[in-house]
């Protein structure tokens, strides 16, 4: 006796205001300092280049962290996010933190852990992506489209990052840019397919999105890869600064997507109802 | 086993917030946390107009999302369904806010008064620990829990029994063990149509709807 399946009715869904701009400060900063650790280890830069990046990488992990730990009601109670490894991808996230703090400590104290460092900073980054998944409340960071998009934005934000600082460290060849303009193609992509998806499952949160889409696809995809073409005919200086307004680019405009995934398309589910009251008379 | 869930048929609800006002009573709610609400919903264009009451709060989830997903192992699950949250191992992250479909719970990030002041009655119900932590519906399970220690029967016996369906007014609300089919919840199931709020999840939602006769 239950009810029918092809009808609804229900409350429109409205915003979520749980999770504010704060949550969105762990996937930026979190995203781009793991982006930034795996790029730096990818890159085989070395020496206090090297050292200097993971480091930055670091801060921005664990400024993300604080930026969260702003939005607990308790923080005094943080060490308790370590106690559902089970099943929470929160305490994930948390474990996996601590292991990236130290092995990349570690691999600036000269230790030969780089690999794994840069292999738990791309778990933390699948652990923050499953952590939005795992919020069965919100469609639009239910849908699972959403896991392979942050992961791929935080590597391009951390590698706009180092190519923003490459006038700085002098680091990286073509093939490492050209790696980089694969990722920005890939992040366009998959932030296409996932827009795709939001507008199927909440047209609220897809409207909300369109947006920081649409500067990501031109501000953060097009004229990035633009200038990284134009980089190849430039001298060497004016290369440098190129390269380096495309990672800023890119970096802005995966921040500013993030932003508005956790913020403006955090709609929830309303109520529908498959079936409504029967009052009064039957026809 | 026992499963305490809720029934509500939506024939009788009126949309008259009583078990609103009962919950918060019982329960020192401030200003702004409603555990059980009655959300109106209308629909349609004039003159074709249908306009439905719908009580909601936390569904007790066979599955809880919220449990999932907390750090803290915080909320938890009892052998008779109600889903719990320890107030003192919550750190207030809310992942469990965005994780619930039935936007159930709640977070004060300070104590709140309807008068500015508290009255009596929020002096008596005032719980520090409920601050910046989140909070939900609970059954009224001390009730419960207090209620079968004396040999009643929840559902029944109005003092062993959830403040909100106690003031329901028009009956609109029941609340029993599902698992025995004589119970007035499983008699009321077995009789009527009945669906659960965004059961495609999976969640298993305790809070059934009634909408017509079987």
């Amino acid at each position: 006796m239950s009810a029918p399946k092809d009808v609804a009715y229900g409350a429109a869904p409205w915003r979520q205001t749980s999770w504010d701009a704060r949550a969105a400060g762990n996937f930026i900063g979190g995203g781009t300092g793991a982006g930034l650790i795996v790029f730096t280890v990818v890159a085989s830069a070395s020496g206090m280049v090297r050292t200097g990046l993971l480091l930055i990488g670091l801060v921005l992990v664990a400024a993300g962290l604080a930026s969260v730990a702003l939005e607990m009601g308790r923080p005094l109670r943080a060490m308790n996010v370590f106690r559902h490894p089970r099943r929470s991808w929160m305490s994930r996230e948390a474990i996996a933190a601590l292991l990236l703090a130290i092995f990349t400590l570690a691999a600036c104290s000269g230790y030969r852990v780089d690999m794994l460092a840069a292999a738990l900073a791309l778990l933390f980054v699948y652990c923050q992506a499953r952590l939005l998944q795992a919020a069965k409340g919100i469609p639009a960071w239910h849908e699972p489209r959403i896991v392979p998009l942050l992961v791929t934005m935080s590597l391009v934000e951390g590698a706009g990052l180092f190519w923003l600082l490459a006038p700085l460290h002098r680091s990286g060849g073509t093939r490492l840019l050209l790696g980089f303009a694969a990722l920005l193609l890939l992040r366009a992509v998959l932030c296409h397919t996932y827009r795709q998806r939001v507008n199927d499952a909440s047209p609220a949160a897809g409207a909300a999105l369109g947006t920081a889409v649409r500067v990501l696809a031109i501000g953060g995809t097009l004229v990035p890869i633009v200038l990284i073409a134009l980089a190849v005919w430039l001298p060497y200086s004016a290369a440098m600064q190129a390269i380096a307004l495309a990672g800023v680019l890119a970096w802005i405009a995966g921040a500013w997507l993030k932003l508005a995934i956790v913020t403006r398309a955090g709609f929830n589910r309303g109520f529908t109802l498959p079936a409504l009251p029967v009052r009064g008379t039957r026809a | 086993m026992t499963r305490w869930v809720m029934v509500a048929d939506l024939r009788r609800c009126i949309g008259c917030q009583t078990c609103t006002a009962a919950c918060r009573q019982a329960n020192g709610t401030p200003p702004g946390v409603q555990w059980r609400r009655v959300i109106d919903v209308e629909l349609g264009e004039f003159p074709d107009v249908q306009r439905a009451f719908l009580p909601v709060g936390c569904q007790h989830c066979d599955e809880p999302a919220c449990m999932d997903v907390c750090p803290t192992q915080a909320t938890t699950k009892r052998a008779d369904g109600i889903v719990a949250i320890d107030y003192d191992l919550c750190i207030g992250c809310a992942y469990c806010a965005v994780a619930c479909p039935y936007q159930a719970r709640y977070r004060s990030s300070r104590p709140t008064y309807a008068y500015g002041v508290p009255t009596d009655n929020e002096r008596q119900t005032d719980d520090p620990r409920r601050i910046a932590v989140a909070t939900k519906c609970t059954f009224c399970v001390d009730r419960i829990d207090a209620g079968l220690a004396k040999g009643l029967t929840p559902g029944v016996d109005a003092e062993a029994t959830p403040a909100c369906v106690n003031a329901c007014i028009t009956q609109t609300l029941a609340f029993g063990d599902v698992e025995d089919p004589q119970s007035n919840v499983a008699q009321l199931l077995a009789t009527h149509r009945h669906f659960r709020i965004h059961e495609e999840l999976g969640t298993g939602p305790g809070f059934y709807y009634l909408w017509d006769k079987a």
